[in-house]
């Protein structure tokens, strides 16, 4: 179960809107930090904390991509490849780090370091191709510059 | 023109209050408290100021609906999903001017009756996440957010609601069912959200960029904004470029700016000397326009008349080396995955469309397959419940209108010509 610090959190985000089911999204982001993807208990203990029918909870998980249903690496790549990316060269970076990383696109690298996770837009078409690496945002990537940020996740 | 929604945004510290405050930040909202509300929804139409969200609906006349419903609470919600692949024009004002959209809000709450405001913000822009909670807890210390806003007694509250990552939760209803935490599926209509939104409440939902506007509306008057750019659009217009081009990046112009202007004039023109091909103006749900389309004014009355829309100012630009098919097949990559599943036209609809683009992107190609995917694309129109499905089958149909020839070669040859 959540531990008394995590159930003061969604008690805090609870008080925000008028009823108690809009804390679902923000718990099942939660419930991802604490156990590190959405397993089966997971969602049992959102649903518990917030009086919600199981299925309700499933339903919701399961139709928001940023929710995971299995595992993941150590880092999570999510990288662009929607049309400002693609056609300055995005698709050939997919190849590239499941080439040097081992790890194929919605997959995770057999040493459990990286999961790659191909996106649609992450608003830094400007700026393409993109990726987030965790929560860091990376930009105006290249091969080399791949290599060199994530020579920093280990 | 000098910029109302970029300003300051080059100093580094832009999203401190103090800096805000130091250039002019939040006297606005001592004006609007000293007005009536009914005077400033007077002042916001006025000002002409439309929806910047993608449909252009004229703001004031949905803020008057609104205020008609005599039910309370009313809720507020910033709509900063910014989903539509090409767009970041909202990341800037979110990331590095975020007290220009909370002053914005707060004088909406003003206006509106509500004195609760939502920002449903994309779960892709973590720090625009942090950048805004900051701000917001800095906007309670200072009393331009809470219970006795500047001492006048007045009440409003903003919290942040993060999204998770599903494009169709820019659509405002499928919004309100995601912040009641619901899957994000798009309601009927009507009733509109402006009389039964969420938690069933009256619910003005505005785009970052609309809402940002109000601030200047209030200080300058409507008659004055009213008066930059477009006749029946005015304001400034950000404007996100990328692709193919010198200078991508976020402009704001006037709106109404030639898409020629935009390319070449802001962004530098075409990149490594080549030759434009195709532009899509409005994000990756607008229809493409070929080379010679693009001396066109960017506002949304002109840009339907050029046979595209300009949805959220998003210029892609391609130019001669980048393949039509290719685009086609992953904007409906794009739409398929994010076809929510409600109704069967959308649903079954991209799931066609894709499986025969990818197979003439992957020189497997039949004859007829044009047709087939013109047939589909004439079965999605008008028949789906949002406007997600039409935004798929006009990708279809306007590459087809200016590239056909380019669908037809890669079926005959059985691969990509320029690849
Ligand atoms: C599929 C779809 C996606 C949308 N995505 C967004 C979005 O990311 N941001 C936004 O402001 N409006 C988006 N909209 C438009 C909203 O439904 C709504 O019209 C808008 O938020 C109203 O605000 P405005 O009047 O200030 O433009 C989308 C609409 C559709 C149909
Ligand atoms: S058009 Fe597509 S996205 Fe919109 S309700 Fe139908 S299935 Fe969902
Ligand atoms: S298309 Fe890749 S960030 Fe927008």
């Amino acid at each position: 179960m959540f531990n008394e610090t995590v159930l003061k959190e969604i008690d805090g985000i609870k008080a925000q809107y008028p009823e108690r089911r809009s804390a679902l999204l923000p718990s099942l982001y939660i419930a991802q930090r604490e156990f590190g993807w959405l397993s089966d208990e997971a969602m049992q203990h959102v649903a518990k904390t917030l009086n919600l029918p199981e299925a309700e909870v499933r339903g919701a998980a399961s139709f928001y991509s940023m929710f995971r249903h299995k595992p993941a690496g150590r880092h999570v790549i999510q990288l662009c490849t929607n049309v400002s990316c693609m056609i300055l060269g995005a698709e050939k970076l997919v190849d590239f780090i499941a080439g040097k990383y081992g790890v194929q696109p919605n997959s995770t690298s057999p040493d459990g370091r990286f999961s790659l996770v191909i996106m649609e837009c992450i608003g830094a078409c400007g700026t393409a191709p993109a990726m987030l690496v965790n929560t860091d945002f990376y930009d105006s990537l290249s091969e080399n510059r791949i290599e060199e940020i994530l020579g920093k996740y280990k | 023109m000098e910029n109302i929604l970029l300003k300051n945004i080059d100093n580094a510290n832009s999203a401190d209050i103090n800096e805000y405050v130091k250039t002019g930040g939040y006297s606005a909202m001592s004006k609007a408290l000293g007005m009536q509300p009914k005077d400033i929804i007077d002042e916001i139409k006025k000002s002409g100021l439309r929806g910047r969200g993608g449909a252009g609906f004229p703001t004031g006349m949905k803020w008057s609906f609104a205020v008609a419903d005599t039910k309370f609470p009313k809720y507020l919600i910033c709509n900063a999903d910014e989903g539509e692949p090409g767009t970041f024009k909202d990341r800037p004002i979110l990331e590095k001017n975020p007290h220009l959209l909370i002053e914005g809000m707060s004088i909406s709450g003003y206006a509106l009756g509500s004195e609760y405001g939502y920002v449903y913000l994309r779960g892709e822009y973590p720090h625009a996440k942090d950048v805004l909670n900051r701000a917001i807890s800095e906007a309670y210390e200072k009393n331009y957010l809470g219970d006795n806003i500047l001492g006048k007694g007045i009440k409003f509250h903003l919290a942040v609601y993060q999204g998770a990552g599903a494009y169709i939760c820019g659509e405002e209803t499928a919004l309100i069912e995601s912040i009641e935490g619901k899957k994000g599926q798009p309601r009927n209509k009507p009733p509109f959200p402006v009389n039964v939104g969420a938690w069933s409440m009256p619910t003005i939902v505005n785009n970052v960029e609309t809402l940002s506007n109000v601030p200047y509306i209030v200080a300058a008057g409507g008659d004055a904004y009213s008066k930059i750019g477009s006749r029946d659009c005015p304001g400034p217009k950000l404007f996100s470029v990328s692709g193919c081009v010198e200078k991508p990046g976020v402009y704001e112009l006037p709106m109404g700016t030639s898409l020629r202007d935009i390319i070449y004039k802001h962004a530098g023109g075409i990149r490594n000397g080549k030759k434009l091909k195709a532009v899509i103006p409005g994000g990756i749900s607008t229809p493409v326009l070929p080379a010679d389309g693009i001396d066109c004014a960017m506002d949304f009355v002109s840009m339907s008349r050029a046979g595209s829309l300009l949805g959220s100012g998003a210029v892609i630009v391609m130019d001669e080396s980048v393949c039509m098919v290719k685009v086609a097949y992953r904007a409906m990559k794009f739409f398929e995955h994010e076809s929510c599943g409600k109704c069967v036209p959308c649903r079954e609809g991209t799931d066609w469309l894709r499986k025969i683009l990818e197979r003439i992107e992957n020189g497997k190609g039949k004859e007829g397959d044009i047709e087939l995917l013109l047939d589909v694309a004439g079965i999605i129109t008008g028949k789906t419940f949002c406007p997600l499905g039409d935004g798929a089958a006009g990708v279809v149909t306007g590459m087809l209108r200016h590239f056909r020839k380019e669908f037809e070669e890669h079926i005959k040859q059985g691969k990509c010509t320029l690849q």
